[in-house]
């Protein structure tokens, strides 16, 4: 793809605090409802079952949102790859960068919105960082960005340690609020609230804006911090943003656990007149159908408290592709 | 932002209008919180009544919620009633049906907390 084709949003992590995976339970669950669905149809050929699939059955039946953590791709047409965070997505990314072109001499530029272990732990099996061509630029805010990957890599926690990584790999410290250019892209971070603190980064490249807002709680308390993430998020083509929680969730039991909700998300995106919010960061707890509601009601809302401007709403699964 | 205060006894009818959300909160917060004061063990009730709102942001439940943590915090009790759909849908929507006490009617939320005040309410 030339570098002037338009960007793209691959997700390949989209599970909050923890990996997860479907249980057997569910599996026979989805199979269950399928085959009961499609009883008496002839669905002979696998062309058939999969037209069946994707035309009749929902989403939450046919398909998987999916369980790696947080791992998001900007496809910007570049030879360079651009990721942000590495959490157990980066491992299936990996392994699909050297599938499709080979082991040795891609270059990664990966942000970094804290280093959670949730937000890390793909690191270790991401299979390029033991290519010698291979080179790793990872960028963050955090002044322990680097320590917190070395120590991941340390005994007794993994058998190889940092300094037996072979790929070229640097840590690159980047200030909340500076405009950069990289890989393409001009990229600027903005503090969030969240244990330890977090960052959210806005790219863009020509007119087309994507914000990544992940591990960020909303309290809403102070109107000029509100005011200053709807700047953030100001006419974005499209806002991924963490709607871990249910509102009633982020303002009792779990306040001040550093997440936000689908309500928040889909409010700053109204006054920041987004084009679209894609949530992301997903409950571990939450299986499909709970996703695929929590997605429901969230066009729902939406509708019910449109102004003048619509705002897509999306819900992230390992695998979706966005164009913008 | 007016409140209409009205009392039954024991509890404590109030009643914002309009749109509860970032422009009109912090004043629905202001002209609360006397009310909050006295909702205690052993003294007041409180029952928003919604009738007129006709839309409630997440600053305006975090408004509710805050106020719900003082009560239980206090002993007292607060409620919200008398939901237009809309509202009652942002409600079902963020689950604040499940954290606050959410009542049909400003009369049916009186009859669970105060048989006296119901008693009030109903002479009138």
């Amino acid at each position: 793809m030339p570098p002037d084709a338009a960007l793209r949003v691959r997700f390949w992590g989209t599970r909050g605090s923890i990996p997860v995976s479907m249980t057997p339970a569910e599996i026979r669950r989805k199979l269950i409802t399928a085959l009961v669905r499609g009883a008496g149809r002839s669905l002979d050929t696998p062309e058939k079952a999969a037209a069946f699939l994707d035309g009749e059955i929902d989403f939450a039946v046919s398909d998987t949102f999916g369980g790696n953590s947080s791992c998001v791709q900007l496809v910007t047409g570049a030879q360079d790859y651009v990721l942000c965070d590495l959490g157990s997505g980066a491992r299936v990314f990996g392994n699909d960068v050297l599938a499709r072109h080979g082991s040795g001499g891609h270059t990664f530029h990966v942000f970094m919105s804290h280093v959670h272990w949730d937000h890390i732990m793909g690191f270790p099996f991401f299979l390029p960082i033991y290519t010698p061509s291979n080179r790793v630029r990872i960028y963050g805010c955090h002044a322990e960005l680097e320590d917190a990957f070395r120590r991941q890599h340390a005994a007794p926690f993994f058998p190889v340690d940092f300094s037996e990584l072979t790929a070229r790999i640097e840590f690159v410290r980047l200030q909340p609020g500076r405009e950069y250019e990289i890989a393409g892209l001009s990229v600027k971070a903005k503090l969030q609230s969240h244990g330890g603190d977090s960052y959210g980064y806005r790219f863009q490249r020509a007119d087309r804006v994507v914000v990544y807002s992940t591990d960020a709680e909303h309290k809403q308390d102070d109107l000029g911090e509100v005011q200053g993430f709807v700047e953030f998020f100001r006419d974005a083509d499209l806002v991924i943003f963490d709607s871990q929680y249910s509102l009633a969730e982020a303002t009792s039991i779990k306040e001040d656990w550093g997440h936000s909700s689908n309500i928040v998300g889909l409010e700053l995106c109204q006054r920041a007149h987004a084009k679209r919010l894609c949530l992301y960061h997903h409950e571990p707890l939450s299986d499909d159908q709970k996703l695929a509601a929590l997605l429901a009601e969230t066009r729902r809302l939406e509708e019910i408290t449109r102004g003048d401007r619509r705002v897509e709403i999306l819900a992230a699964y390992d695998g979706m592709e966005i164009a913008l | 932002m007016e409140l209409t205060p009205k009392r039954y006894v024991d509890t404590v009818v109030l009643a914002p209008a309009g749109r509860l959300d970032h422009s009109t909160s912090e004043g629905f917060k202001t002209a609360l919180a006397p009310y909050m004061a006295s909702c205690a063990a052993g003294q007041d009730h409180i029952i928003l009544d919604l009738a007129g709102v006709e839309y409630i942001s997440s600053v305006g439940l975090r408004v509710l919620m805050l106020a719900s943590k003082q009560a239980n915090a206090q002993g007292g009790i607060i409620g919200v009633a008398a939901l237009q759909p809309a509202v009652k849908e942002i409600f079902d929507i963020t689950r604040f049906t499940t954290v606050l006490n959410v009542f049909p009617s400003v009369r049916e939320g009186i009859a669970r907390l105060s048989p006296p005040a119901l008693s009030a309410f109903d002479a009138t």
